[in-house]
């Protein structure tokens, strides 16, 4: 059995640590992480709860294949009632982390209550106790993750840890572990240093069972060979990473640009993977130094990046000379298109800032681009920026308040208030480019109408990767479909949610769907865990988990009402490419799709739906 | 007539030499396909995964059929993805 059925609850206003076994009945029907951790976070609070209080929880989860030898099999979740949205909360990361969580025996941590000091979690397999952390507060993530290390003389540790972004209150502030992989979005950071709970450090060492090791190792041996010989995961994804969209996107026309004014961007070849390979001037050497993998990932799609040394970011500061996480698309989108900056070198600056404190590169980008809008159009002006002219395009703009934000100092405090909150201060609310509190990422549902429905329905607000129809609208996998209809739109984001939330449940990473159906996950999950996996039963544990998140949505006071999109992407019409005139049909796919869903027509989940799923 | 071809990721490689952005514009005879400036350029047929007329997509069973106008951007990538 990979579970390790065994939960670690830490509260922090008392200070202990206990040990309870994992709820098992529970596990067969959410499988783990996403789905589990939910229905315990939806039992235990109250959904009308503040994000930042004390009684909120926050749980660190792990899935039955984390640990395991399954590709991608190094994720944990963590999941709360986010602080940017007000909704349920699940932000996903890769790295090393979860799989030294699960290691050391656990399938969660569940952290209660708020300590009276900044503290620490250390776990060394059974052993686990709370630490004073005055010493980490007002600490970037970088210097945190080191300083423990160090501490206890073992580099093996594993940390997680939020940086000083998230102890000033900035909304989207991330859970950060091993230097640069990141529970990045809803403000799941802010969360964990509301409780003063500046770092989880881990070292385990005591192994994941698996039930059925022969069929196991046949499993994920016939799962890698099919990563292996997939063109996307066996090569593309390697070779150019996630930033190869940069110009498929902008070439179709869904590119949002400067605050979604456009949707092409005549910046993005600046900004695209093939730039971070191009060699510079200055000394020869690429953006791109190399790709990286995160545990156990036979993908390896990360980006590991430098600057160049005579920029003006890094000119006069060494320490940031050296290679570190690179530009995802979304990150490069956020701070490049959405601003209109297409400065490589800035880009990648601020991502490091991002990294190094802690917040959200997507929420921060799209949100200095709504101030580049309310600058430009004289809502904001110079005196309420602290003297930053946030024209667009301005990169030493974009990279000053990447820094005051981290530190959450002059503008970059009211940045840290995301774009909803600061367009409405402002008088503009319509200029937030946001659902349920949240940014956008890089497509414009525009061009790529399923990812309107994606983003209106998405339970923790905007996001791609609640259901990522670029793959079949954009990307053909698993079976092209054409990007400017709303036909059969309803049906694509359904499955792709449920399926989504399936794997996201498992410990494996999505990007294997781009090679993998629930058919090649369902016997590497069977082989490993108890109880009948089939793909079908991953479907409906991934059905129920959608289905639950909705509820704990509604029970928090959202309804049907909150289910759109900003004006501007449902009656300002695309002006360039092969949306040109187009708008999202949203009202076209929404009724549909509340009627697959089994929600009656406000969007609420019928009774039968509910009593279908043991809801 | 004058079409705008993009190659992108692996297929740069199979750009003539001095193209910049991973633009090259060429001079295409009247009935070019987006095949026929695949064959051309000695790009692989089947590492033509993703194939953009304007932005639009264009099907592997039409990429022969197809008929490009003055002006036009052929852009192709192979297999990629990204999210």
């Amino acid at each position: 059995m990979a579970w390790a059925r065994r939960i670690l609850r830490v509260n922090l206003t008392e200070g202990t640590c206990k040990h309870e076994p994992l709820n098992m009945e529970w596990a067969m029907k959410y499988l783990g992480q996403r789905g589990l951790a939910t229905k315990y976070l939806a039992e235990e609070i109250d959904p009308k709860v503040d994000p930042l209080s004390p009684d909120n929880k926050m749980i660190m989860a792990t899935g039955p294949l984390t640990g395991t030898a399954a590709s991608t099999a190094g994720r944990y979740s963590v999941i709360t009632k986010g602080a940017l949205t007000g909704a349920i909360a699940c932000s996903n990361s890769g790295g090393f982390f979860g799989n030294e969580m699960k290691n050391a025996g656990y399938d969660m941590i569940i952290f209660e209550g708020r300590s009276p000091k900044p503290v620490y979690l250390m776990v060394q397999d059974d052993d686990a106790r709370l630490m004073d952390a005055s010493g980490y507060w007002g600490k970037s993530v970088w210097d945190t993750e080191e300083g423990i290390k160090a501490a206890h003389g073992d580099p093996q540790i594993r940390v997680a840890s939020v940086g000083v972004s998230a102890e000033k209150g900035v909304l989207f502030a991330c859970v950060v572990n091993d230097m640069h992989r990141a529970a990045g979005r809803s403000g799941v950071g802010t969360v964990m240093a509301s409780k003063n709970l500046k770092a989880v450090a881990i070292r385990g060492t005591k192994g994941v069972n698996v039930d059925d090791y022969p069929a196991f190792a046949k499993a994920v041996t016939d799962g890698k060979a099919v990563l292996a010989e997939n063109a996307v995961t066996g090569q593309g994804l390697p070779a150019f990473g996630t930033q190869v969209l940069m110009n498929v996107i902008n070439e179709m026309g869904a590119l949002p640009t400067r605050n979604h004014t456009s949707v092409q961007f005549e910046g993005a070849k600046d900004i695209s993977a093939e730039a971070m390979a191009e060699p510079r001037r200055s000394d020869g050497k690429p953006n791109l130094v190399r790709n990286a993998a995160c545990f156990g990932c036979t993908i390896a799609c990360g980006r590991i990046s430098t600057i160049d040394r005579t920029h003006f970011t890094v000119a006069e500061r060494p320490q940031y000379h050296g290679a570190s996480g690179g530009l995802e698309y979304e990150a490069a989108w956020a701070l490049g298109a959405a601003t209109g900056v297409n400065d490589l070198d800035a880009l990648t600056f601020a991502n490091f800032i991002c990294n190094e404190q802690g917040f959200d590169p997507i929420s921060f980008g799209a949100t200095v681009g709504a101030a580049m809008e309310m600058y430009e159009t004289g809502v904001l002006t110079k005196e309420q920026t602290g003297g930053l002219e946030l024209n667009w395009g301005n990169a030493k703009a974009l990279t000053d308040l990447a820094e005051l934000t981290g530190r959450g100092e002059g503008f970059g405090a009211e940045i840290g208030l995301g774009s909803k909150r600061l367009c409405a201060k402002y008088g503009k609310p319509e200029l937030s480019m946001s659902v349920k509190g949240q940014e956008f990422p890089a497509y414009d549902s525009r061009g790529i109408q399923g990812m309107g429905l994606t983003y209106a329905t998405s339970n923790r607000g905007a996001c791609h990767l609640r259901s990522y129809t670029v793959s079949s609208e954009v990307l053909g996998i698993p079976e092209k479909t054409d990007p400017l209809v709303t036909e059969g739109k309803a049906g694509l984001v359904r499955a792709f949610q449920d399926a989504t939330a399936a794997v996201d449940s498992s410990g494996l990473c999505i990007f294997t769907t781009f090679a993998w159906t629930l058919e090649d996950i369902a016997p590497q999950v069977n082989a490993a865990c108890e109880g009948d996996w089939s793909a079908e039963k991953l479907l409906e544990a991934g059905e129920r988990t959608w289905n639950l998140e909705r509820q704990f949505n509604i029970d928090a006071g959202f309804s049907g009402a909150d289910d759109t999109l900003p004006s501007r992407l449902l009656k300002d019409a695309a002006k360039v490419g092969p949306a040109e005139g187009k708008v999202n049909g949203l009202d076209q796919m929404l009724p549909e799709y509340y009627e697959i869903r089994g929600w009656t027509a406000d969007g609420v989940p019928s009774n039968e739906t509910l009593s279908r799923l043991q809801l | 007539m004058k079409v705008t071809v993009k190659l992108y990721a692996m297929l740069g490689q199979y750009l003539p030499a001095g193209a910049k952005d991973n633009t090259v514009t060429l001079d295409a005879e009247a009935d070019a396909t987006p095949a026929s400036l695949v064959a051309r350029l000695g790009v692989p047929a089947e590492q033509c995964h993703l194939v953009l007329v304007n932005g639009v997509y264009v099907a592997p069973s039409e990429r022969g059929a197809r008929a490009l106008a003055d002006g036009d951007t052929l852009a192709i990538w192979p297999p990629v993805a990204g999210g």
